[in-house]
């Protein structure tokens, strides 16, 4: 699914280069769960940004499907973003005057689907998530689990199929962040790639594999007991 | 969700930031709006005022001066009343209220008074040839014309109430029997002539159409009839000594004189300057002060749509961030901007044009000094005006916004 060789990311800083990914090299496999772990700093967003088609390697390359994402035209990443990434943000990243449904037709509406399947599709994928009382609700109407299972809503709208997860549990309480885990977990029982990014070795273990990710390098990986 | 909701939705929820500059390009384009319509009621009030100071531009024979035209006397000066048909056909543009006389001396009660051929409007319409004369006694906008049924409806009086009042010497007359004369005001009161009068010329009996309102010219001691009875009173053949003519006074500049010049270059044309540069620059100043207004006042409403556009780019900073990440073109992101000042600009000009509309008719007569009317013509270029703003104003803060790097914005948090 994904393959990533020798990627390096340099910052350019007031006080100098940051080198935030050094020579880094991953393979996903489709249909893999895989976590990305280590202390906050180390470059485990830049990674899983560089993944996802939005941050431009300085060296290195990145191949998705067998493409190679930079080296598509802005459209071509932007489309190969709707329609396979599904991203899920720590802080969820919800538009804060459309209401729950018309977030999760947001995707649906940038494929070019027409209003009214859009909005079919977006209550079934509320109804799923339990959130069909709710569809005409703001996300500041909305509690901390139900907005984060509205932005869940949103990722899943155009079936993507890998999923990269940044701290989906960093703004969440024990019982919502299991609740996310178990969201994650039955997306890939169902077939999806999910790349996830955390800073919490317990949650990292829920993973099938797990790479540690130390100043930018690859540290280390592990696969689930 | 379609973009047109999109836009609408965030629209709806920060009302407060889009009242000021919605304020700001609908005030612009109420005070453009308000100006120019109360400057085109204006413009053609002056206009009129203008007008009645008579011909600016008269054609004379190769040796006449203008001296022989204010006294009147010609003597033997004459040219052919050709003349019109060729002005009339030429196509020159700019010419208007052409005028052909043919002045000769004559005595009444034994005392000289001027008679003077003047041709009817009428007369114009009958020749084949002069088919498009009615394009002659309808002048360009903004030319220093009275065009009838317009102005003079709007000031509440007749523009071609001139073929029993001021007629000879601002417009042309409208009808006039080759039996009829109109009488200057002096010489009606030295001979006792009134409306209905019979007065012998030549032998021959003509009956007084109209007296003439005093006017403080030579205009005042003549006697006008038709330029055919003239001519033949005085076994003239077909003869005038001087056309006077309404050059629109944009075009005396750009060369209307020059093309009567080559078109007559057996008459003189001259130009009374005084005239003819009041009317040009009576229309130059009142274009200038338009055209500086509107540019200040279309800056200061750009600029105000540039700022809350920019402003609200940043607001929505994570919005746009998400949007790209979500699989946004940049293409997508500006078309939902742009919609944004359009929007803006299209409600902001319709507003601006109803409140200008409605300003410029209520204190119109107060400013201005005359009765202004709604221009239903406005709306269309207030809207073109406010859109076009609106979205060049925001071309900047869009493209900022189309520029906007997702991952930068994710990384925020």
């Amino acid at each position: 699914m994904i393959q990533a060789e020798k990627i390096t990311k340099r910052y350019q800083r007031r006080e100098g280069p940051v080198l935030a990914l050094d020579d880094v090299s991953l393979e996903v496999a489709e249909g893999e769960f895989v976590s990305i772990v280590g202390p906050s700093g180390c470059g485990k967003s830049t990674l899983l940004l560089t993944l996802g088609c939005l941050i431009r390697p300085s060296e290195g390359k990145v191949w998705l499907e067998g493409r190679s994402v930079y080296d598509l035209s802005h459209e071509e990443a932007a489309a190969l973003r709707l329609n396979t990434i599904g991203f899920v943000f720590q802080t969820f990243n919800l538009v804060p005057y459309l209401t729950a449904l018309e977030n999760v037709q947001i995707p649906l509406y940038l494929s070019g689907l027409p209003p009214s399947r859009q909005r079919e599709r977006a209550e079934h994928l509320l109804e799923k998530v339990g959130l069909g009382d709710r569809l005409s609700h703001k996300p500041s109407e909305l509690s901390v689990g139900q907005q984060q299972r509205v932005a869940l809503a949103r990722t899943l709208a155009n079936r993507p199929r890998l999923i990269l997860a940044d701290e989906p549990t960093g703004n969440l309480d024990p019982a919502l962040a299991k609740e996310m885990l178990d969201h994650l977990e039955e997306l890939h029982q169902e077939g999806t790639t999910v790349v996830m990014v955390t800073h919490d070795p317990r949650l990292a273990g829920r993973a099938e594999r797990q790479l540690r990710l130390a100043d930018g390098r690859v540290d280390g990986q592990s696969a689930a007991l | 969700m379609t973009t047109f909701r999109l836009v609408l939705k965030e629209l709806r929820e920060r009302k407060s930031q889009l009242v000021t500059s919605f304020v700001a390009i609908a005030l612009g384009i109420t005070v453009i709006v308000a100006v120019r319509t109360m400057s085109h009621f204006s413009e053609k009030a002056v206009a009129q005022e203008l007008d009645n100071l008579g011909a600016n531009v008269l054609i004379l024979p190769k040796g006449a001066t203008v001296t022989n035209y204010y006294t009147a006397d010609f003597g033997e000066y004459v040219m052919p009343e050709s003349y019109v048909d060729d002005i009339t056909t030429s196509g020159l543009k700019g010419v208007d209220n052409l005028s052909p006389k043919l002045t000769e001396a004559i005595s009444v009660d034994g005392e000289r008074v001027y008679l003077t051929g003047i041709l009817p409007k009428n007369e114009f319409k009958s020749k084949p040839a002069w088919q498009s004369a009615d394009g002659i006694f309808a002048r360009p906008e903004g030319c220093g014309t009275v065009v009838p049924g317009s102005v003079a409806k709007a000031l509440g009086g007749s523009a071609q109430g001139g073929a029993s009042a001021a007629a000879p010497r601002q417009a042309v007359v409208q009808e006039l029997g080759g039996a009829e004369v109109m009488v200057g005001n002096d010489v009606a009161s030295r001979f006792g002539l009134k409306v209905g009068s019979t007065l012998p010329i030549k032998g021959e009996s003509f009956t007084v159409k109209s007296v003439l309102p005093s006017t403080g010219t030579v205009d005042d001691t003549r006697i006008f009839a038709h330029l055919h009875s003239v001519q033949r009173l005085f076994h003239r053949g077909q003869v005038v000594n001087a056309v006077e003519m309404i050059g629109c006074c944009k075009e005396i500049s750009k060369g209307l004189i020059d093309g009567l010049n080559r078109l007559l270059p057996e008459a003189k044309v001259v130009t009374i300057k005084q005239i003819a540069q009041t009317q040009l620059s009576t229309n130059t100043m009142m274009e200038r002060f338009s055209l500086i207004f509107l540019v200040i006042i279309l800056l200061v409403g750009a600029v105000s749509i540039a700022n809350y556009m920019l402003a609200n780019v940043y607001e929505r900073r994570k919005e746009i961030g998400t949007l790209l990440a979500l699989g946004a073109t940049r293409q997508r992101v500006s078309r939902i901007f742009f919609l944004k000042s359009a929007l803006l600009g299209v409600t902001g000009g319709v507003a601006g044009y109803g409140v200008g509309t409605v300003l410029a008719v209520g204190l119109g007569p107060r400013i201005a000094g005359v009765p202004v009317l709604p221009l239903p013509s406005l709306a269309g270029w207030a809207v073109l005006l406010a859109l076009a703003v609106s979205v060049l104003a925001s071309a900047l803060p869009v493209a900022k916004a189309a520029r906007l790097d997702p991952a930068e914005i994710l990384r925020e948090g």
